[in-house]
């Protein structure tokens, strides 16, 4: 069983965001996503002021089975990545709802639908079942 | 570990299991019109005892002349023990390993090559090699606009000196992916990168050096590394590896060093024959190791802890990461690697300088002997390693010829890839070469020119 915040949205490539108070999103994967995942060795980080589409590749993250893009659960601006996961991508597998972040963007209202964290845990049921 | 291919019954079974009629019908979805029965200019195929015959007549043709070309290709000597080893049943593979790990005395040679051209070139590691010098530049310039993240650029720019067979290949494969390849202006006086050639406002993804040039010069690779790091862009280094025996190695050059090296690992024990197969090699400082293309060697430790070799970081190969791979190059040119490995090993750092050292000289003293004859000088003063560019007073063709008549190939010519050169001849004496050969060479263009 997977853990799943209530106070995020979600895709079904499960990547999460929070929406922040500045406005800006915040975007890892999820807890699903690093356990099927494994080990991470590596993360390959977007450059800041980079713009990305609603669903387009952002970053990648490598375990040594295999690497997997992140895709941007919306569009907009890079505004912030997580270097500390240049030197320490575990940050991921440890904790992905926190210093596992990988992307904070600046929305530029290119959005499409959002799953709800009941929503995304049916999905995952659905995986496992 | 044996190849074992289908048995006619065991493709039949497939076919069957699978409600296939034929093979022909796996490729049903493929249009007629794109399908093609036969390739133009393909004879029909041989037998053995034929294409053995039609070989040996060609190779006879070839004979055995006093061969005194380079131009990026060199004969050196080739211990006997070379191919000897490289040839037993247990190195003798063309390819990669596949289940790799079951082969590890494959993986351990792998793994000291990468750690031999490490060294050689300076830089921190090694792939396990690509086809060639020139598809190993493309795969550098693709490397780099892949790891150059900053730079919006997709220019390259290549010194005068890069062997223009090499940005032929680079862009022929590059340069559909949206890679420009453009060359740096010569200055025809010293072959080398014309003096205020290096603007402030060019843009570059990569800048391309080599060393020694194609023609032989040495190049200023400290200050147009540095320029190149200063635009933001990376620096390719393409080096022939005989000559990091004496040279500094490309990651001692400039401020920084270069960001990779690629070139041809023919000289390294390989004999030079038309087409190949040669090798190319690849080195890159550390940090850029994800995106160099190809396989890399890993040593490790298993769960007992003992050491053991490893395919490392597959994750960016094409069998894991499928289109997105950073490279379609899966494979090395293995046996060719083996050859270079135990080149490497039976000459060791000192043998290969003395190879390097005795080959500049030998060429240093053909083109004494060849520059006494009236008519031809040396077309650039500055230094040189083992090959340098002649000046005749008469088209170089027919020279050629009458050398040829007397069973010696006399050098490379200029003409066709540098016009602005005029007649020249491109020559190289490498460590193959006696006092006695030297002379002879020496005393044929004497007779052609009088």
């Amino acid at each position: 069983m997977s853990e799943l915040p209530g106070d995020l949205q979600y895709t079904s490539d499960h990547e999460w965001l929070r929406r922040e108070e500045d406005g800006n999103v915040t975007v890892g994967i999820t807890d699903h996503a690093q356990s099927a995942l494994g080990d991470l060795v590596y993360v390959e980080l977007p450059e800041v002021n980079q713009e990305v589409e609603n669903g387009g590749d952002m970053a990648v993250v490598e375990s040594v089975k295999a690497a997997s893009d992140v895709y941007a659960p919306i569009g907009g601006t890079v505004v912030a990545v997580n270097d500390a996961l240049s030197d320490d991508p575990e940050a991921i597998n440890n904790d992905p709802y926190g210093e596992g972040w990988i992307v904070k963007l600046e929305p530029s209202g290119d959005e499409g639908e959002l799953l709800s964290p009941d929503a995304y845990q049916a999905l995952l049921d659905d995986i496992d079942s | 570990m044996p190849f074992i291919p289908h048995t006619d019954d065991d493709t039949r079974e497939m076919l069957e299991s699978i409600g296939a009629k034929s093979i022909d019908d796996l490729f049903d979805e493929i249009p007629a019109e794109l399908k093609i029965d036969s390739l133009d200019g393909i004879p029909d195929a041989m037998s053995e005892m034929e294409i053995t015959r039609l070989m040996r007549e060609r190779a006879a043709m070839d004979g055995a002349p006093l061969c005194f070309i380079g131009a990026g290709a060199y004969e050196h000597h080739i211990p006997q023990a070379v191919w000897d080893i490289a040839t037993r049943g247990e190195y003798y593979s063309a390819y990669t390993p596949y289940q790799a790990e079951a082969s590890q005395g494959t993986l351990q040679t792998i793994y000291e090559y990468q750690s031999m051209i490490t060294e050689l070139t300076g830089l921190e590691v090694s792939n396990a090699s690509l086809y060639d010098g020139a598809s190993g530049l493309a795969e550098a310039a693709l490397m780099a606009v892949r790891s150059n993240r900053k730079a919006k650029s997709r220019q390259v720019l290549l010194t005068p000196g890069v062997n223009p067979t090499y940005a032929k290949v680079a862009n022929a494969i590059a340069g559909s992916q949206g890679l420009t390849f453009d060359y740096l202006p010569m200055d025809t006086s010293t072959g080398n990168l014309k003096p205020g050639a290096l603007d402030d406002n060019a843009d570059p993804v990569a800048v391309v050096i080599q060393q020694p040039t194609f023609l032989g010069t040495l190049e200023d690779v400290d200050r147009i590394t540095d320029w190149a790091h200063a635009r933001g862009a990376f620096v390719i280094a393409i080096a022939n590896p005989t000559s990091l025996a004496v040279l500094r190695a490309p990651g001692h050059w400039g401020e920084q060093g270069a960001d990779i090296a690629c070139g041809e690992g023919q000289p390294l024990g390989v004999p030079v024959s038309s087409g190949g197969p040669y090798f190319g090699y690849m080195t890159c400082k550390e940090k850029h190791v994800r995106q160099m293309p190809g396989r890399i060697i890993g040593r490790t430790i298993d769960l007992e802890g003992k050491p053991g070799f490893t395919l490392t970081l597959q994750a960016r190969e094409q069998h894991i990461r499928r289109s997105k791979a950073t490279s379609n190059i899966c494979t090395n040119q293995g046996l060719m690697v083996t050859a270079a490995t135990i080149y490497m090993s039976l000459l060791g750092s000192d043998g290969l300088a003395a190879v390097a050292r005795h080959s500049a000289g030998n060429t240093a003293r053909l083109v004494a002997g060849l520059t006494s004859i009236d008519g031809i000088e040396r077309l650039f003063d500055g230094p040189a390693f083992h090959e340098v560019a002649l000046k005749f007073d008469r088209p170089v063709v027919p020279v050629l010829e009458a050398l040829a008549a007397k069973d010696i190939l006399g050098g490379y010519d200029l003409g066709a890839d540098f016009p602005d050169l005029g007649d020249a001849l491109l020559v190289c004496a490498t460590e193959t070469k006696t006092e006695a050969d030297i002379d002879v060479y020496v005393e044929a263009m004497r007779e052609v020119f009088a």
